[in-house]
């Protein structure tokens, strides 16, 4: 009968075994991993893919989390398969460096274009004090008085 | 009122123009090939792409020059495109047929996980040689825009037939059987 103590404890621990190798496992997410990865017969994220070719890719991305992949190890995987166009952020070479390129290009013509406006705009007098309104003649103000005692009442 | 010339119009106007130029240049860029179609139309044979790929499975690329001197039937295919499917058996017919008389079906495999190609290939007997572009880059050598297409190439590496779309029968005889018999 010493037995079945033993018993429950193997029981026990066997039914443990699936929390801990779950606990171990790096839980990578189709829908983060989506995001990060470009179906390539459409040219446009996997997330917003509808595709054939986007199922598949979804199929080996699923079987790699299953397989307790992390997100660096299945989107490496995704490279050794579609090279590395697969990626959504592209690489900083050729016609792709453009788009690294252009938005700082941007920036430094935004600011570039914003310094020459203000100079330009300040140079015709644009920043000048706007002149005072001319004061009221005694009649006027005694007309504007009685108006807002009107209004009040 | 902003003049064209005032300094605050330029500088809205070149980022603008910047833009623009890209987003030509790009649309430029991606345009599909048309060369191989309209020199077909021409009559005349022009000269395959110099295709550099690896077999499936393997790294070490091979040049679409290996099979100069036999009439090629390039086929562009996924194991994820259900036509392709439909089109496999004859292809592997077909390679049966001219494989003792100097041709080959050559595949393509292209923006297709190995392992499912292999399964692919595994259930339809498919046994001819088979290349690998995991990224799909050759194909805008080839102007392709779906799948499957296949061309064929004469014994002198020239492309003499196109078909964007599954091949029939019809199509092999009429475009394969007569390069059989022309001398390299």
């Amino acid at each position: 009968m010493r037995r079945a103590p033993a018993a429950v404890l193997v029981a026990l621990a066997l039914g443990l075994m699936p929390a801990a190798a779950s606990a171990a496992c790096p839980r990578a997410s189709l829908p983060d991993i989506e995001g990060q990865v470009m179906c390539l017969v459409c040219g446009v994220p996997l997330n917003l893919a509808d595709s054939p070719q986007a199922s598949r890719e979804r199929d080996f991305i699923e079987r790699m989390i299953d397989r307790c992949r992390s997100t660096s190890q299945i989107k490496a995987a995704l490279v050794s398969q579609y090279g590395p166009r697969v990626l959504a952020l592209p690489d900083d070479s050729g016609f792709n460096a453009a788009v690294y390129i252009v938005p700082a290009l941007m920036l430094l013509l935004g600011a570039g274009g914003a310094a020459l406006a203000v100079r330009w705009w300040s140079s015709r007098g644009g920043g000048a004090p706007a002149p005072a309104a001319p004061a009221l003649s005694p009649a006027d103000a005694r007309r504007l008085e009685a108006e807002m005692e009107r209004w009040e009442r | 009122m902003i003049r064209l010339r005032s300094p605050v119009m330029l500088a809205a106007l070149a980022p603008a123009l910047g833009l623009l130029d890209l987003l030509a240049y790009g649309v430029f860029v991606n345009q599909p090939e048309r060369g191989i179609d309209a020199a077909l139309a021409a009559g005349r044979r022009p000269a395959a792409p110099d295709l550099r790929l690896p077999r499936l499975g393997a790294t070490q690329p091979v040049s679409l020059n290996a099979w100069r001197g036999k009439v090629v039937v390039l086929n562009y295919w996924a194991s994820w495109c259900p036509p392709c499917r439909d089109e496999s058996p004859l292809l592997e017919r077909w390679q049966k047929k001219i494989a003792p008389r100097g041709g080959t079906v050559l595949g393509v495999d292209a923006l297709d996980v190995t392992s499912d190609a292999r399964a692919f290939m595994r259930r339809y007997g498919l046994d001819y040689p088979m290349l690998h572009d995991g990224d799909g880059h050759s194909q805008r050598r080839f102007g392709l825009t779906g799948y499957p297409e296949t061309f064929v190439i004469d014994r002198r590496g020239r492309i003499a037939a196109v078909q964007r779309g599954t091949v029939d029968d019809a199509f092999m005889s009429r475009s394969v059987l007569p390069l059989l018999e022309e001398r390299s």
